[in-house]
């Protein structure tokens, strides 16, 4: 266990950097949009990869309501704090590409719309998780969570109905893709998401540590009341 | 006082609460029997109040065990338990009248004169219109003592009933809590008051830096530890 | 009637006759709601057609803000003197408080909006072009969705530090869908357009958040 996470840390580098290959000079240039179009190996997989840690935030909070094991509270606090990481890339990424191509830097459609109300949502689970005191704080998350994850289907029809000025989704969307573009887009993928898993399992550990680190102080106040930390 | 074999009604082992960081309870170990008062005195911090609302099943114990009654889970007992906190827990708008009318229907008490009863007991007038936040600090708090004992309780937590009440009615408060001690209640009276106690309390529990440093009969303060129980 | 329901229908009365002694909550919601009906005023300046494509944003909009007003009022009120922990150490039921609560913010926000809607009809010059049940059928399902999660998210809030920024801070993002629907429908049904899909959603809103919210009050309200 202890080495598995330096090995984990060296195959995501290879797979980064071959990735980061692929993206820039493996993959075909797109005839219409040219180079622009690159971004688009960042944009998607930053999507899929943060909309898995919102799910995995979600299912790590109800295995906390119901078990109530603190490493399910920090699963999904560290899931959110990533998942946001992800999604911002996302909103970035996103109007960089919009503005060559559609001529503007952001526009209300369906995509794009849903991804910020998804991102709204989850900063304010770590505004919750921020500012709630005592020690109830995952059970309060948890609760948040649950409800914000069963918003975003609600999220996802209303916008739907709302407007839709996306391009087709790159998958099961219909269109025909370049199968080296397709390659470099799974490699991708693939990156992104070892690194996210890397990041998280290091912030699990940092959390973990850092509370371990508070359990001691108690115990240390439970033992000389005279010295308890504040 | 006739000394037969005492009933336990309150178990409490090894709890600890701890607030973040800071542990209010270091570890409490202790036994009350049925039809006792006890008076619970310390300096401010030593986790009186925390320990009573424990009891009262408004914390959750973060380790440790609480059995009121054969039971620990409070919600199953709390028809027996009457709260009074250091705050009236009366709405300011509402005469007494109307507060407990409203808080005997929580308890399902449906006897008309059950309310106007309570409120004679502790010498106030049942027929008063005026709010109780119009009241003097004396009458709120015999007005609210009033409310913890509404549904007649077996046990009977009070956080502070005397502070700022002239010593007169202060003394017709213990005479009154005396005798309902002498009808079979058990009484819990967190208090810096203790000498108004005195020749009343069946037994004085003396609490420093979130532990039970002893229990005396008299009130005679133990010599301070400074940490061991007992 | 059963003894839960009794409960909910004390504390709702009981709820009632504190606002009706105090009229805390109504009157500083009304207060604010006329204030943005009026900042709005100056901000556009609305001739009948236009007014049409953007009242149903500017009316939600109005409504939400003096909902919040409201929601956190109704729950201060059982914070003063710690009352609701002698809510919590009686046997009554977490759930009745919570619908108890939810029906005092139903009414509150509803009677707002009765009080409002003339004057912004007059403000604004509007008149409907599609069927008025309608708009009173949006209204009262996107007023529920709007008091279910804020009376959920305020006391959620209680257990905060500074619990007055949490609440918008907890519902506003929750309540996107939902506000997106009653905006939608609301200025569908003011331009004579069908506003189905919307009202079916809101509908479906409603019922999901009701559901979850009654799951997990007694947990929040607990949690300590």
């Amino acid at each position: 266990m202890k080495k598995a996470f330096p090995i984990l840390g060296v195959l995501t580098a290879i797979l980064l950097s071959y990735a980061l290959y692929m993206a820039l000079i493996g993959a075909p240039t797109e005839q219409t949009m040219g180079d622009v179009q690159r971004i688009f190996y960042y944009h998607v997989p930053s999507a899929w990869t943060a909309f898995i840690l919102f799910f995995v935030n979600f299912g790590a909070s109800v295995v906390y309501l119901i078990k109530r094991k603190p490493a399910a509270d920090i699963v999904a606090l560290v899931s959110a704090e990533v998942g946001v990481v992800f999604c911002t890339v996302v909103l970035i990424t996103g109007p960089i590409w919009a503005r060559p191509v559609w001529g503007i830097w952001w526009t209300w459609d369906m995509r794009l719309t849903s991804t910020l109300v998804l991102w709204l949502i989850y900063v304010s689970y770590l505004f919750l998780r921020r500012f709630s005191s005592g020690g109830q704080t995952p059970t309060l998350a948890a609760a948040l969570a649950v409800l914000g994850a069963l918003c975003v289907p609600f999220v996802y029809f209303s916008i739907w109905f709302f407007r839709t000025q996306h391009p087709q989704p790159v998958m099961g969307g219909g269109g025909s893709i370049d199968p080296r573009m397709l390659h470099a887009l799974l490699i991708n993928w693939l990156a992104f998401s070892c690194f996210a898993f890397l990041v998280c399992w290091s912030r699990y550990r940092l959390e973990k540590l850092q509370r371990d680190v508070d359990q001691a102080h108690a115990l240390e106040s439970l033992l000389d009341p005279h010295r308890s930390v504040p | 006082m006739t000394e037969t074999a005492p009933v336990i009604v309150i178990t409490v082992s090894n709890l600890i609460k701890q607030f973040g960081r800071f542990a209010a309870l270091r570890g409490v170990t202790a036994e009350f029997s049925s039809g006792k008062l006890y008076a619970i005195l310390g300096d401010n911090g030593a986790g009186k109040t925390t320990l009573l609302r424990t009891l009262a099943g408004l914390n959750q114990p973060s380790s440790g065990e609480v059995v009121v009654l054969g039971a620990s889970k409070f919600h199953d007992i709390c028809q027996q338990v009457g709260y009074m906190a250091h705050p009236s827990l009366l709405y300011d708008e509402m005469s007494g009248m109307e507060n407990l009318q409203y808080f005997a229907r929580l308890y399902g008490i449906t006897s008309g004169t059950r309310c106007a009863e309570v409120i004679r007991s502790v010498g106030l007038d049942p027929d008063l219109v005026r709010p109780v936040g119009y009241y003097s600090q004396g009458m709120w708090q015999r007005m609210s003592l009033a409310r913890a004992l509404l549904n007649d309780p077996k046990i009977l937590l009070l956080d502070e009933p005397f502070s700022n009440v002239d010593l007169h009615s202060a003394t017709e408060m213990v005479r009154l809590l005396a005798r309902t001690r002498d009808r079979g209640t058990t009484i819990f009276i967190v208090t810096h008051q203790a000498s108004l106690l005195d020749g009343a309390a069946d037994e004085f529990v003396w609490m420093e830096y979130g532990k039970i440093i002893g229990r005396t009969r008299e009130l005679k303060r133990p010599e301070s530890t400074g940490g061991n129980s007992k | 009637m059963s003894a839960p329901t009794g409960i909910t229908r004390v504390t709702l009365l009981k709820d009632l006759r504190l606002e009706w002694r105090s009229k805390d909550a109504i009157n500083s919601m009304l207060f604010f709601s006329l204030l943005v009906v009026v900042v709005f005023s100056f901000s556009f300046d609305p001739s009948a057609e236009e007014s049409r494509q953007i009242a149903g944003g500017l009316i939600w909009v109005a409504f939400l803000f003096a909902a919040v007003v409201a929601l956190n009022q109704t729950w201060a009120r059982e914070i003063r003197n710690q009352v609701l922990d002698a809510y919590r150490v009686s046997p009554a039921p977490a759930n009745s408080l919570f619908i108890a609560k939810t029906l005092g913010n139903f009414i509150f926000v509803t009677v707002l909006e009765a009080l409002m809607t003339p004057l912004f009809i007059v403000f604004y010059r509007l008149r409907a072009l599609g069927p008025v049940w309608q708009l009173l059928l949006v209204a009262s399902l996107g007023t529920w969705a709007l008091v279910v999660n804020g009376t959920f998210f305020a006391a959620m809030s209680l257990r905060t530090r500074s619990r007055e920024i949490m609440l918008p801070l907890l519902l506003f993002p929750i309540s996107i869908p939902a506000i997106l629907a009653m905006v939608q429908s609301t200025t569908a049904i003011l331009n004579g357009e069908g506003a189905h899909f919307w009202i079916v959603l809101l509908a479906t809103y409603d019922v999901v958040f009701t559901t979850m919210c009654l799951l997990l009050f007694e947990t929040v309200l607990n949690a300590e």
